[in-house]
């Protein structure tokens, strides 16, 4: 059996390749609840940008309030090339916040077992 | 699976941030049996790998894709309690720094992904846990098949959360497209074909950190009749 430093390393290293470099080959078409929501509308250019004509669900959706942050859809200030990029900085973001309250979490446990 | 603001009404968002907020409070209280100091770093590292697997769309229809949600790997992994934890603060890394998912929706989001998704999917992983005891052989292979049968139900479990919210909450009317049948019969065939990408992502995940360390994987080491599963 590997040792537990060993196997988290690797683990680490997994995630970061999955999000640096895996995720350039994610379809870029709607997911399943995108594409039921907009079932029934056709996207059409406007002087404004994209809009929805027709009866669909998605013609409710309003824009993410934190649509001009510098990560917005997995992009650095919207260049789409740097997903890998904005991939590792958000995994590495996840370990942190994740990895912050479970040792918290995993404190609170000791203190009250064993005051 | 990430809802947008605005698809369900402000009191019904409203409702489902109170689930999720309810939820939330009974898992972070619960995940301290869960973790100790092996399996806190583990867990952080469960977070990162899905919010990384979660990136790589999958096609499954054309010009239709789906994604990982993750509550059935984590919660086989690292606990149903702690697994919670580890689906919704993907799910808040992604709305507040990448703009995927809305911020109204981010209750109706985490009830449907880290709530449903992780119940539904552990449940089917522990009601079939005893075929691994019984197996000699083929461990491994059983272990991925109980892995691979809980995403695809915890999965398809939390595409009919949406299907609820927009019952509730929705602008439901009698269209082709956008009835309450017609949206649950679309939800549903979709989310069986992502439930069989995300099926074979976890089985491929668990089998192999059972394979290095078996230890580390939850629905094995609470067995109530100790499985020993060697490298």
């Amino acid at each position: 059996m590997i040792s537990l430093r060993r196997f988290l390393i690797g683990f680490a290293l997994v995630a970061l390749l999955v999000a640096g470099a895996v995720s350039y080959l994610a379809s870029p078409s709607p997911d399943g609840l995108d594409a039921a929501t907009t079932r029934g509308c056709e996207t059409v250019q406007t002087d404004t940008g994209e809009a929805l004509v027709g009866d669909c669900i998605a013609r409710n959706a309003s824009a993410h309030h934190l649509s001009d942050s510098p990560l917005a859809d997995y992009t650095v200030g919207g260049r789409a090339h740097l997903t890998g990029v904005a991939g590792v900085i958000g995994a590495t973001a996840t370990f942190v916040v994740a990895g912050g309250l479970f040792w918290l979490l995993s404190r609170a446990r000791r203190n009250r077992t064993s005051p | 699976m990430h809802m947008s603001d605005g698809l369900i009404n402000a009191p019904t968002s409203l409702l489902f941030v109170v689930v999720a907020a309810l939820g939330l409070s009974i898992a972070a209280w619960r995940a301290r049996s869960e973790l100790d100091e092996r399996t806190a770093p583990m867990a952080g590292l469960v977070a990162a790998f899905i919010f990384a697997v979660q990136m790589v769309n999958f096609p499954i229809l054309p010009g239709v894709s789906g994604h990982l949600l993750g509550g059935a790997l984590a919660a086989i992994l690292v606990g149903p309690y702690t697994g919670m934890l580890c689906i919704s603060i993907v799910l808040i890394v992604q709305a507040l720094l990448f703009a995927d998912g809305g911020l109204t929706a981010l209750g109706a989001n985490i009830t449907n992904m880290a709530i449903i998704g992780v119940v539904v999917g552990y449940g089917v992983a522990v009601a079939l846990r005893p075929l691994v005891v019984r197996q000699e052989r083929l461990r491994f292979r059983v272990l991925g098949g109980i892995s691979f049968a809980a995403a695809l139900c915890g999965t398809v479990a939390a595409s009919m959360g949406f299907v609820l919210e927009y019952a509730i909450g929705g602008h439901v009317t009698s269209g082709e497209s956008t009835s309450l049948g017609a949206v649950a019969a679309y939800m549903l065939g979709a989310h069986v074909l992502i439930g069989i990408g995300e099926g074979i992502i976890t089985a491929v995940t668990v089998t192999a950190v059972a394979k290095a360390r078996p230890d580390l994987v939850y629905l094995l080491r609470t067995a109530p009749r100790r499985v020993e599963v060697r490298a």
